[in-house]
């Protein structure tokens, strides 16, 4: 990892198995203070997984620390509160409680709600507020996800998966936008497999491949040597 | 060397109506005793049964609170047959086979249809449905409460009276070893590898090619087929029918039984049925027993309830001791052998 | 005409009886995925503490006796069902078999220790006088008891609806019915919810073995058995989780075994109940508000 900014998480001999499979052979990597840092690499070798494990979503052994604090040993809830937000790969909104009581439910006391930033990059959330948020579209639950994961002000780090999968570009567009914006005022681990959108909101990448991590370092050295880019993600990256 | 020792608790066991010999604390008479020998047996039959539920729970992952049903069926539909129709016994066990392939055919085909907990209700339902149809003694054939016994002169002399109990004795142990090989045998062959495959990951055995649906229907078939027949020895050995077979709590005491043992290992599963069915007759016993007797009320009362000690030893094992009995058997063999 | 007025109170009675078992069961199972069979143990334990209770206030009015019985069977069904949640269910977390075995080991246990203390035949309990006429009503007369199970029955719909759709536990209770795991992926501690729900269950449940009682004049230790049975059968053609479809479900079961146990001869209700779930399980396997989580 790069020198200058101090490390925020990070994450020790990560490693998680389902049922007799070994899905991340201890992974380890730091995300710094601040901007967006991505998790990359080719489908199934683990991003998910380690997102999920951060969480304590999945039995997992190793260490993950939040500004130099231990989450390793505590439950779901309590790394949450010590400022982790989630958005799952797919949104998980709860379909049948309207955007307002979705917002609701994610308030956290002793937490600053930041309702102004979020109605102002999504107003339809405002708008529907009444609305079940199972009937809105792809674009708008993966908005109020965004949302969820924004609201409270005493998020220290976002964990965001894939949010501009399956929709159209011009949201991709405003998902994007509004990543930017939330880079203003937290940090963000991205993954992300769009890499375009990658290359433009991203400053560190961690690249993970077989459950391991095989880079990490500057998004630019990666993505503009084509054959470090097919290397460690499989494709060729001249078109982007 | 297994085989060997096996082959001789085997022969043992088949002897033990001409061993005059008492057994202190572990039985009340002697071995070759009436009492004893149909105690023996009627644990031989919850051996059975045990390994019947154990191959549709333990084997295949059917959580079913229906498996009394199956027993019931062995039980009334031959004491039905003989005591009101007066069938001859061959007839009767006919028609008994016959009952005992196309019920669980019919409802294993609708209940497989859902899964998980939705299944466990809808056997448990369909069960109970049994059960009222019995206790609502329709056209006076299942004796309601009363129970259905079967009578002077409805089954062959050699099976009927004290002196005969030897008899029944080997029927017993016969069942049990019928069951456990063609128990062995099934989740050995490559059906009963299917079944485990389910249990283990059903998404992975239809993306083999196969389909799950029918795989499951043929061990709650074969399962429920089986259930049966120890529901005829169970007639046998009681000499009549008593509605207590059908209710839900008996298949909650067949889970409990499996348990006890350890859930998908078979040998387990028969030595949970029979320590089950032993202690269960034992404790009733016990609570008889003077010194306990004496005791207060606190602790007298919950220690002469059977299915209280059984309940809270079941909560225990579960709590502490997930592999039941046999994993006890087996860890310790482990230690042995290190 | 009578007839039909007096079999649709009774029916509305028992269903009233259903779903005050059924609505915890269905709770329960929404949010934890638990099948809890020691549901019937707390109605038969709660039915048991409100009998002492009526019977230690004997020299006062009957009404303070059967007050006191009520609350006192609530008050224990909670306690027992939040101890069992604590004690048993929350160290199970990860395997749910499990779970459903140690409530059906408790369930086991609990039924052969009543019977063992008070005995397996049935006891006569103490009603207020005004319980134990009737009113007329259409022309048919309506033992009063049938009302007061069906008002209480209802007052305990409304307010679980309430507590679910305008408080916050409420809302993490549909929540976490949902997807619970994301429930506390947002940092909210859902195990607080699950012994709340617990809770909530085990005083339904109590009420209802009081109210049964009082219904009945009698109590036994096998009757919680019986109405666990029913209220599963609810709980299913219902829809697992839903509050509302376990109360139009009990109703449903409750008129439909009153007709045919009347009409067509006794036990065919109780027999047609179970081929209506097998159809309802068929036709729609998540029940009939299924997915709805209030």
């Amino acid at each position: 990892m790069n020198a200058g900014a101090e490390v925020l998480l990070r994450v020790e001999n990560l490693r998680v198995s389902i049922g007799e499979s070994q899905i991340l052979g201890g992974v380890s990597f730091g995300v710094r203070q601040g901007g967006i840092t991505g998790l990359l690499g080719r489908n199934g070798v683990g991003k998910t997984t380690t997102l999920r494990g951060i969480l304590g979503l999945l039995p997992r052994t190793g260490t993950v620390t939040l500004a130099g604090e231990s989450l390793t040993a505590l439950p779901v809830h309590e790394i949450v509160r010590r400022g982790v937000g989630y958005v799952p790969e797919d949104r998980d909104v709860f379909a049948g409680l309207t955007i307002e009581e979705n917002l609701r439910l994610t308030e956290r006391a002793g937490s600053e709600h930041r309702y102004p930033l979020v109605y102002e990059l999504f107003p339809e959330l405002r708008d529907r507020a009444a609305q079940l948020a199972g009937t809105l579209s792809g674009g708008q639950q993966q908005m109020l996800s965004l949302a969820r994961a924004l609201l409270n002000a005493s998020n220290r780090i976002l964990l965001i998966d894939e949010p501009t999968k399956g929709l159209s570009p011009v949201v991709v567009k405003r998902v994007a936008e509004a990543l930017q914006r939330a880079a203003e005022v937290t940090t963000i681990l991205l993954v992300e497999q769009n890499l375009a959108v990658a290359r433009h909101l991203v400053r560190d990448v961690v690249v993970l491949d077989q459950g391991l991590v095989t880079f990490a370092g500057d998004i630019a050295e990666l993505i503009d040597d084509p054959a470090l880019a097919r290397r460690h993600l499989g494709l060729s990256a001249a078109g982007h | 060397m297994r085989f060997a020792l096996l082959a001789a608790l085997a022969l043992l066991v088949l002897l033990f109506p001409f061993i005059h010999v008492t057994v202190p604390g572990l039985f009340e008479g002697p071995l070759d005793s009436a009492g004893t020998l149909n105690l023996l047996g009627l644990c031989f039959v919850f051996g059975a049964l045990a390994l019947t539920y154990d191959i549709v729970f333990g084997y295949t992952g059917l959580l079913s609170f229906g498996h009394a049903l199956y027993f019931a069926v062995g039980v009334y539909v031959t004491a039905i047959a003989l005591a009101r129709w007066h069938w001859s016994l061959p007839a009767a066990l006919v028609l008994t086979a016959v009952v005992a392939v196309l019920l669980p055919l019919a409802l294993g085909a609708i209940c497989l249809r859902v899964r998980d907990i939705p299944f466990a209700m809808v056997t448990l339902a369909f069960a109970e449905a049994g059960s009222i149809l019995v206790l609502q003694n329709p056209f006076g054939l299942t004796g309601g409460e009363e129970g259905l016994a079967l009578g002077g002169g409805v089954l062959p002399a050699a099976l009927v009276g004290v002196s005969n109990t030897a008899h029944l004795y080997w029927i017993a142990a016969g069942l049990l070893a019928a069951t456990s090989l063609i128990g062995w045998w099934a989740v050995g062959s490559p059906l009963g590898r299917v079944w485990q495959a389910i249990r283990e990951n059903e998404r992975r055995v239809t993306a083999l090619g196969l389909n799950p649906y029918l795989y499951k229907l043929a061990s709650f078939v074969l399962s429920g087929f089986l259930a049966a027949c120890a529901g005829v020895a169970y007639l046998l050995l009681q000499g009549g029918a008593n509605p207590q077979v059908t209710t839900s709590s008996f298949t909650l005491v067949l889970l409990v039984m499996v348990v006890l043992g350890g859930v998908g290992t078979l040998w387990g599963a028969v030595l949970g049925g029979i320590v089950y069915e032993y202690l269960d007759f034992r404790l009733v016993e016990f609570s008889n027993v003077p010194a306990l007797q004496a005791l207060p009320g606190v602790l007298r009362v919950p220690l002469s309830e059977p299915l209280f000690i059984l309940g809270v030893l079941f909560i225990v094992l579960v709590l502490f001791l997930p592999q039941g009995l046999g994993g006890l058997v087996r860890s310790a063999g482990a230690r042995s052998e290190r | 005409m009578s007839t039909i007025v007096l079999l649709i109170v009774t029916g509305l009675g028992l269903g009233a009886l259903y779903f005050l078992v059924a609505a915890g069961l269905s709770l329960i199972w929404g949010l934890m995925r638990v099948l809890n069979f020691a549901h019937g143990a707390f109605f038969t334990v709660a039915a048991y503490t409100g009998f002492f209770a009526a019977a230690a206030l004997a020299g006062t009015s009957p009404w303070v006796g059967w007050f006191a019985s009520l609350v006192a069977g609530t008050f224990v069904g909670a306690v027992f069902a939040t101890l069992t949640e604590i004690a048993l269910i929350r160290p199970l977390y990860r395997r749910p078999v499990g779970q459903v075995l140690v409530t059906v080991g408790l369930a086991l246990a609990t039924l052969a220790l009543v019977e063992g203390a008070f005995g397996a035949d049935p006891r006569q309990v103490t009603v207020p006088p005004w319980m134990a006429a009737t009113t007329s009503m259409l022309g048919a007369a309506i033992p009063n008891t049938r009302f007061v199970v069906i008002v209480l029955a209802a007052l305990v719909l409304f307010g679980l609806l309430f507590f679910l759709r305008r408080t916050r536990y409420g809302l993490i209770v549909r929540a976490g019915v949902e997807n619970r795991d994301m429930v506390s992926a947002l940092g909210i501690d859902v195990q607080r919810a699950f012994t709340l729900v617990f809770a909530i269950g085990g005083a339904a449940a109590g009420l209802a073995g009081v109210l049964a009682a009082t219904y009945y004049g009698t109590i036994d230790p096998g009757r919680g058995t019986a109405m666990l049975i029913s209220a599963f059968i609810v709980v299913v053609i219902g829809g697992l989780g839903s509050i509302a479809g376990s109360a139009l479900a009990a109703v449903l079961v409750g008129l439909l075994q009153q007709f045919l146990n009347f009409y067509a001869a006794a036990g065919v209700g109780d027999f047609a109940v179970v081929l209506l779930l097998a159809v309802v399980l068929l036709v729609r396997p998540g029940g009939l508000l299924g997915g709805k989580s209030a």
